[in-house]
């Protein structure tokens, strides 16, 4: 009580200050622990597990990266990863945009029965075994495309992005390309595309993650070749499978030391790209959030 | 928002001529051969399942088919409540679920409260940023981080206690470690919604209440309380109501053998029984049970909503 009494009281000058410090701390606790993991991957296992590497680097050293891509099981993960996220992202995004531009036509006839058909999948789905069985029967275990077609059509982004189409770009657009004569597609093509860039970037860097750090998809529909990044790194992180391949010849102290190594290494190359990107569309965020959100 | 809309239905009546239906059908052909690859995937892979079901109540054998099995009405559903795990497995849903509620839902509302009122923009953006990080990465990653800080061997958190227990193996460190490292990833990223909800805010209420001598805090619970309260309340009906998924993937992550006593939660024995012992029908009987309780939740939620705010989204 006497606290809140204190903080009703207090000048713009003094709750700043509080404001900034608080928020520092709790940016603190947002980044410390990928810093720490950032500093373990370059430094001697030994050391970090002795607790020498809380702030910076002990007996700095590239051997863990060196190892992750030299490991045939990692890179062959971390090349399978790439391959689905850009294939998944140009059919996630494709498919986002095929749909949310005709949901985005009031006038549409049918328009009505097509939203809700498309949202009820919101809302209900056929659960992991009766997906499992339809994705058996059509024949896509162990192929790629059970990654991205039991997803359907992602709505939450079809919303946000009809919403923009909606509210974002200038009706006057429209109107001058129905005079022109240009048709349904052609205005596609020529004006809601190029005007709609940005929540476009929004939506790959969406995709990107999401098939980036997809793991239990490909867990039950694929086959240990074919295994994503994060997959491989179950077995490296959370079953401890013994990295035979990669260890082979080492004594054993020195195959555990670059085991841990890897640990760390692996868990930077995973997280990395994503963190790096992610920035360059983070104005958008919000923009998108909000036309989303209004009528969700 | 809403001028352009009312803007497009005023302009409507204007058009000299009024077009047939069939004509409309016609001028828009592209769109609906837009339309015809979404339509057809959104069916079988998702419309599909949903018929599929059906299972749940069937013997299914994958010769026969989702329609050809044996009719066994409500077997499965039995087996499952009469599963020597069943009992442990509903506390342990709900109370992860639930207390996973209590903590994590007023986090990203303080924050986004706390970042609204920043006032040095490059410094917002930068504390934005930060805070959205965790969402990004995989949640293999962020287990294997758990995992690894929690190691009686050197893990971090150890070293700072300067201790060595091993957490993932005592079944009363399990809710806290998946409801901390959950607010720890995605506390942040729940902000955005509501700061953009605040965006929305008139910066003049801001300078009326401030010459009117309101402080900071002041401001906050007059101006931007009020202003969240729809917002809070329909992202709180949406997580009651997917009160039984809890996050699959990091309690099968988490999960060991020895703090099975509470992790041990429905979503991990749908997977085991459907996709590890292809046990189809008892599975999808048990991930519909699950589907009905949530549903059942939505509507109860929004009832008491609509009733206590006068506001309703479903």
């Amino acid at each position: 009580m006497n606290k809140k009494q204190g903080l009703r009281g207090m000048s713009d000058k003094t709750s700043d200050i509080v404001l900034v410090v608080l928020t520092a701390l709790i940016m603190l606790i947002i980044a410390y622990p990928l810093y720490y993991v950032l500093v373990a991957s370059v430094s001697d296992p030994y050391d970090v597990y002795a607790g020498k590497t809380f702030l910076m680097p002990s007996q700095f050293t590239l051997e863990g990266y060196k190892a992750v891509f030299s490991n045939s099981n990692l890179l062959n993960g971390f090349l399978n990863s790439v391959k689905y996220t850009v294939i998944g992202t140009l059919y996630s995004v494709t498919m986002v945009y095929i749909t949310a531009y005709p949901l985005s036509k009031k006038d549409l006839p049918g328009h009505k029965w097509i939203s809700i058909f498309f949202i009820i999948t919101m809302y209900f789905g056929g659960g992991l075994i009766p997906t499992y069985l339809v994705v058996r029967d059509t024949g896509l275990l162990n192929n790629m495309w059970a990654l991205f077609l039991p997803g359907g059509v992602a709505m939450g982004n079809v919303i946000i992005v009809r919403n923009f189409f909606e509210n974002n770009i200038p009706r006057d657009m429209f109107e001058a390309a129905e005079i022109d004569g240009a048709d349904n597609l052609t205005t596609f093509v020529r004006i809601v595309v190029p005007l709609s860039r940005s929540i476009m970037a929004v939506m790959v860097v969406f995709s990107m993650v999401a098939y980036w750090n997809d793991w239990f998809t490909a867990l039950i529909y694929l086959q240990k070749d074919q295994y994503p990044f994060p997959l491989v790194l179950r077995g490296i992180l959370i079953t401890t499978e013994a990295m035979t391949s990669m260890t082979g010849g080492m004594s054993y102290a020195e195959s555990n030391r670059i085991a841990e190594l890897v640990k760390f290494a692996s868990m930077i190359v995973a997280a990395a790209p994503m963190l790096i990107m992610y920035p360059f569309v983070q104005k958008y965020f919000e923009q998108g959030f909000m036309t989303g959100a209004v009528k969700g | 928002m809403n001028t352009p809309k009312k803007a497009a239905k005023a302009a409507k009546p204007i058009r000299l001529h009024k077009k047939t239906l069939g004509q409309r059908i016609l001028e828009n052909w592209q769109l609906y051969i837009l339309l015809i690859i979404p339509i057809v995937i959104t069916i079988i892979y998702k419309y599909i399942p949903m018929y599929g079901i059906q299972i749940a109540f069937r013997d299914y054998k994958p010769a026969r088919g989702f329609f050809g099995s044996k009719w066994v009405g409500w077997y499965w559903f039995e087996r499952f409540f009469t599963a020597p795990t069943f009992k442990r497995m509903i506390v342990n849903t709900v109370k992860l679920s639930l207390y996973s509620l209590l903590w994590s839902f007023p986090v990203p509302i303080i924050l986004a409260l706390a970042i609204n009122q920043l006032r040095f923009k490059k410094y917002k953006r930068v504390v934005q940023t930060v805070l959205y990080a965790p969402h990004f990465i995989s949640i293999m990653v962020v287990c294997g981080m758990i995992r690894i800080f929690l190691s009686p061997y050197g893990g971090l958190i150890n070293l700072l206690i300067g201790k060595q227990v091993d957490f993932m193996t005592v079944p009363e460190a399990f809710r806290t470690i998946y409801i901390a490292s959950g607010i720890w990833q995605d506390a942040g990223w729940g902000t955005i919604i509501y700061l953009a909800t605040l965006s929305a805010v008139d910066p003049g209420l801001y300078e009326a209440a401030k010459i009117d001598g309101a402080s900071m805090f002041q401001r906050i619970r007059v101006i931007d309380i009020p202003e969240l309260i729809p917002m809070i309340i329909l992202q709180l009906i949406m997580s009651v109501s997917g009160l039984m998924s809890v996050g699959f993937e990091k309690v099968f992550l988490l999960q060991t053998q020895l703090n099975k006593a509470t992790s041990d939660v429905i979503a991990v024995y749908v997977y085991e029984q459907g996709i590890v012992d292809h046990a189809y029908s008892y599975s999808t009987a048990i991930g519909l049970f699950n589907t009905v309780i949530n549903i059942i939740l939505l509507v109860v939620v929004n009832k008491i909503a609509k009733k206590a705010a006068d506001v309703s989204f479903v």
